[in-house]
């Protein structure tokens, strides 16, 4: 339908076989994305619907206008571990909160 | 020697040790908010109740209708919560579940890297082993060791794809079905598939868990 404009956060930016960078952040308190992940690159798989409150925030009772997206994204094992043992083809999925990703040049 | 015979003497079942730290604020907060009235103490059996009423039976069944409708299968691979709510059962924790299917391609192996996210309603609680930080640190990193202690031995042209569970995503692993079991019913299918299949440790295999043939 046209016409329908869309809040902040409703639609997701990212769509499947975007690139995307896990973003380096070291916030104090509740996290969902594990360490080893930090700073590695990954394509989405999917995006996960529907959007979803922030659990970082929700840790803390703050759930008002955090509604994002959830998107499971692939990274390669190789690029994860240096040392990797098994085939290249490999891979970790996970799930990342929206606000835990940047765009980077396909 | 299905009969235990009583003339042993058992350990008297008590405790005897002080409780620790953790089991005395769980205790404390837990006086808390029922003085405060935020929740009753009966509502926290209930949620016992509907913890207990999941068990490794129910994802068996998943994955054995899945096996013989194909349909249900499309419908349980498209999204895996409401194709389990048809058969009746609740995602009361809010939970997504994604339905990973093992192909001649691809193994799937799911974790939780960061604490024991599991697919609770479909599977019960989640066995120790998950829980323990070797399993959470290896799964990530050397998947295809930890599948060998399992016996699980993947040849390198199989993908291993691990799917680490951090937020609002559960997973389940939907096994291959095995040779041999083509005239088996759904509910001789269902008698083959353990946890550990659906956690994506072993492969269902026939012959297992007791179904008579």
């Amino acid at each position: 339908m046209s016409g329908i404009v869309l809040a902040t956060g409703e639609a997701p930016p990212f769509r499947r076989g975007d690139r995307v960078r896990v973003m380096t952040r070291a916030p104090v308190g509740h996290y969902r994305v594990p360490t080893y992940l930090r700073g590695k690159s990954a394509v989405v798989e999917r995006v996960i619907e529907p959007a979803a409150i922030d659990n970082e925030e929700e840790a803390y009772g703050r759930n008002a206008g955090s509604k994002r997206h959830y998107y499971r994204i692939i990274v390669p094992m190789t690029s994860i571990w240096p040392n990797y043992a098994g085939s290249a083809r490999d891979d970790l999925r996970i799930e990342v909160f929206e606000t835990w990703l940047e765009r980077i040049a396909s | 020697m299905s009969q235990h015979e009583h003339d042993h003497p058992h350990a008297e079942i008590g405790q005897s040790e002080r409780p620790g730290y953790y089991d005395m604020m769980e205790t404390a907060v837990r006086e808390l908010l029922i003085e405060k009235g935020l929740f009753e103490a009966g509502e926290i059996r209930r949620q016992i109740e509907v913890l207990d009423s999941r068990t490794p039976a129910l994802g068996a069944k998943v994955v054995a209708r899945a096996w013989v409708d194909a349909d249900f299968r499309a419908r349980l691979l498209a999204n895996g919560r409401t194709a389990c709510e048809e058969l009746g059962i609740s995602f009361y924790d809010d939970t997504q579940l994604i339905v990973l299917e093992n192909t001649a391609e691809v193994h799937n192996l799911i974790v939780c890297t960061l604490c024991s996210c599991y697919p609770r309603p479909v599977l019960g609680l989640p066995p120790d082993w998950y829980k323990l930080k070797p399993y959470r640190a290896r799964a990530v990193s050397e998947p295809r060791a930890v599948l060998a202690e399992f016996g699980t031995h993947i040849p390198d042209d199989v993908e291993v794809r691990v799917s680490d569970s951090t937020a609002l995503v559960r997973y389940l692993v939907l096994p291959r079905r095995p040779d041999g079991t083509a005239g088996y019913s759904e509910e001789q299918l269902a008698g083959l598939v353990t946890r550990d299949a659906m956690i994506g440790v072993i492969p269902v295999t026939a012959g297992e868990a007791g179904v008579s043939r």
